[in-house]
Parts: structure tokens; sequence; C-alpha cells
């Protein structure tokens, strides 16, 4: 699995998408399958609508987890988006 | 019993038997819901709504072939106010590009393609249907949209072989997802077993043929192979357990915890134009009955892998020792394991390289509702 192009932008794959912000657990919503999102891995979900490159995506992450160390956060991020793209969640546009 | 039921997770909407196709491994009962039975529009809302409240997550439209419906938009659109994540199973017929247009507008997130063959001529003998150029043609205009594309190949010993053009014609169009599914043997397939179930050999082939295919398509496409459980030492976990995960809601509203129930004997289901679905989710007898490990013979009850796979298919344990209570016998700690070896032992007793298809009259076919 090689890791993401820093300034590519990840998108939920045709298919993927959130459940509503209403409903009690968020969950990422795709083909025979979902994945309950909490804390981190909602917060980088939420970010992968095309805009956010990767960079930024780790940047506002490592801001909001201040307290956790910045290598950690990146590479727990980057391989996260990486096994996200591997289901075929995520596209890298 | 005490502890609450946890909510299921998917609503299976069967919404008609109708259909175009005549698959020899069609999984609905032999018994089809007449046209005149199935549940209004208004009733099939009101389940989706309820399944939503109930805290599933996904509505899956099938039946028969869910497009035979006029009202599959309206549904669409209903699982979607719901809440719903809207996936349609569908073989593809009968579907204009307008049509389509419609059923995206409504909503739908995912559409998944039945395929019987790689080739015409195979999707023929098995659907006894002329379909695969239509499925071309609609993979096409799906990939044109942005909605998730899963295409579906069902597979048996009489079309294992095409496994290869199968896996190219998945390249070709590219799918966010692809299922290689071996037939599983309820409904109609399981009268058609005798020509369906696969040999050994074509099982380790095809296994070779789906890791290459997996390497290739990584990144691309997502690969399932769902193989068939006679020849695994354990039982699958069927349906992620009796109800789990999943409810099932028939063209005539009554509820069952999966495809094959209706033919468990002495069993009397529910029905959504009777009671609430959380009523029947909860507390119909159905559901209970094989809920938890109260149920489960001593082997099960001991064993380190009940809370993995439940003791297997409580329809299967019928279906093949006449117990729905048993162990489903494909379970190699089953006493009963005997069954299914018998079987596979005349399955590949065939001679290799037999793998002409059968004349049409040996086939069953599955029939259309009155």
């Amino acid at each position: 699995m090689s890791a993401p192009d820093p300034e590519s932008r990840p998108r939920l794959a045709p298919g993927c998408r959130l459940n509503e912000k209403a409903q009690p657990q968020r969950v990422l919503l795709m083909p025979e399958r979902a994945l309950r999102l909490n804390g981190p891995s909602l917060e980088i979900v939420e970010r992968c609508d095309g805009n956010h490159t990767v960079r930024q995506i780790v940047t506002e992450l490592q801001k909001r987890y201040s307290k956790a160390e910045p290598q950690k956060v990146e590479e727990d991020i980057l391989g996260y988006l990486a096994r996200l793209q591997e289901q075929r969640a995520l596209d890298f546009e | 019993m005490g502890s609450a039921v946890p909510n299921p997770l998917a609503l299976v909407a069967e919404i008609t038997h109708r259909c175009p196709l005549h698959c020899v491994y069609c999984s609905n009962p032999l018994e089809l819901t007449k046209r005149e039975s199935e549940l209004p529009s208004a009733v099939w809302v009101r389940v989706l709504r309820e399944a939503a409240e109930l805290g599933v997550l996904q509505a899956d439209f099938t039946g028969g072939e869910p497009l035979a419906r006029p009202d599959l938009t309206e549904l669409i659109r209903a699982a979607r106010s719901a809440g719903l994540y809207a996936s349609l199973i569908t073989s593809g017929l009968p579907l204009d590009e307008r049509r389509l247009d419609e059923l995206v507008g409504a909503g739908l997130d995912h559409f998944q393609l039945s395929f019987q063959g790689a080739h015409e001529q195979s999707g023929k003998e098995f659907s006894g249907t002329e379909t695969h150029a239509q499925k071309l043609r609609v993979a096409g205009w799906v990939k044109r949209r942005r909605i998730g594309l899963t295409l579906n190949f069902v597979i048996h010993r009489q079309n294992l072989d095409e496994l290869e053009d199968m896996v190219r014609l998945t390249e070709e169009i590219g799918p966010g997802r692809v299922e290689f599914a071996h037939v599983q043997y309820y409904g109609w397939a399981f009268q058609n077993r005798g020509l369906l179930l696969p040999t050994r050999d074509q099982l380790n082939r095809s296994l070779e043929i789906i890791k290459r295919a997996e390497e290739r398509l990584r990144g691309r496409v997502r690969v399932e192979y769902v193989v068939p459980d006679y020849y695994g030492r354990y039982p699958k976990a069927c349906m992620g357990g009796w109800g789990r995960k999943v409810m099932l809601v028939k063209p005539d509203g009554s509820v069952l915890p999966c495809h094959a129930a209706n033919v468990l004997p002495g069993m009397t289901f529910e029905n959504v134009q009777a009671k609430s679905l959380r009523e029947i989710w909860q507390e119909s007898e159905a559901f209970q009955m094989y809920r938890g490990e109260d149920w489960m013979p001593e082997l099960c009850r001991n064993c380190d892998r009940r809370s993995q796979d439940f003791g297997g298919c409580r329809c299967q344990a019928f279906l093949l020792a006449h117990d729905a209570g048993a162990t489903d016998p494909v379970c190699s700690l089953s006493p009963q394991r005997t069954i299914v070896n018998e079987i596979l032992a005349e399955t590949n007793a065939i001679p290799q390289g037999s793998q002409v298809p059968p004349p049409a009259g040996e086939w069953l076919y599955r029939a259309n509702p009155k």
C-alpha cells in the first residue's frame, strides 16, 4: 500500500457517503458495508470532500489533537486513508 | 431472556416476485407471491420509516426483479427521506436511461447488477432470457452517474470455467465493487443443486484466479468471493446470526429473518400489515426462536466458535438434516457432516472435462407468480 500523495484531494467514492448528522451514531455507508466513525476517524472522513488536500487534513488534525505526537497523527491518517482507498471508499483526486 | 435485542442494520425489501428472468438458481421460495398479494406503496413507505426508527442503516430493494414495480422510484425516495442508504439489487431489466435518472434523482445510492454468465449464451442458458447486451448498456449508464456500482456474477459448476472472462469483463466495466458469488442452495437452487455444486478441482482453480484478480484490481475494484460452504470446515455466520442484523420483508408483508425461513415447519411469520416492525423484530416468535444460545444443541453451546458462526444456518440444518435446531451439517464437528460428505463425493465423481451444459430440459427454470 503506497502512501497517498500529500497534494491529492481525497473524495468519498461513488456510493459512499456519511449518514445524516442528526443520527446518534455517525457511519460511513458503502455498498453492503457500514463503518462506525468516532472522533478522529469521523474528522478524517468529513474532510474527504474533494477540497481538502491530504496535507491539509494532516495539519488540521495535528492542531486538533495537539497533545498527540504529530508524526504519529500523520502516520495514522495516511494509513487510514490508504485503507479506505483500498476498500474503494475513497478516490484521490 | 433479559437483555434488550440489538437493533437490525439492514432491511431487505423483497418488493415483488415478478421477474423477467427465470434463473435456475433463484433463492426465492418455490411458492411465489401473487401480484395481487403485493403490499401497496403506502405500506412500504411506512415500513421504511419504521426500519430507520429501529436503527436500520441500509435498505436493499430486491425481488424477483424490483424494477417490475412501477412505484420503485417512490420507494427509493421514501428510503432516503427516512434516512436510509438505498441499494438496488437488480438484473437491469427492464430499464432505460430515463428511468435510471429518475431512480438516481430519487436518491439511489447503489446499483448492484447481476450477471448470469460472461457472455450472452451462458447468460441465456442460466436465466432463460436474453439479457447480456442490456446489462452491458446498463453498466455503462450507471458508470456515467455518480452512484455506487457492483457487478454480481452468480457462479456455479456450469459457468465457473468462465471466471477469467468474468474478471476481464469486470476490468472493462470498472465498477467500484465486484462480487463473485457461488449460488447458495435454497429455493430453486436447492432443486437444481445436482447441476450447480462445483467440483473440488474447479473450486481450487477458481481460488487461484480470484487471488490473481484481487492483485490486478487492488485499489480499483473491491473484490469479494463467496464460496460454497459445503467445502468449508465450519459453517457461515448466516445473515450475521438469526435475528441479529437483518430483517427481510416479503412481497406480501410477512417478515422473515432470511430468504429461506419459509421452509422451516411450524413457524408463523408476522405481517407488517398487522404489527409494527419494532414489535416484530423484538418480540415475534419467529425472530426469538433462534436468538441467543438457549436453543443451541450442546455441541454448539460448548463450542468456542458459537459467537462467530452461531451454529451456522437453520434453514440448511433443516434442508439437509431435517432438524432446524441442529448444528449446521456443514460444520466438520457435526455428527451429520456425513450428509454433506456424501453430496460432495457424488459431485466429485463426475469425470473431469465434462462441463458441457445439460440440455435445457433438465433445468428447473424459475416460474413467474400467477
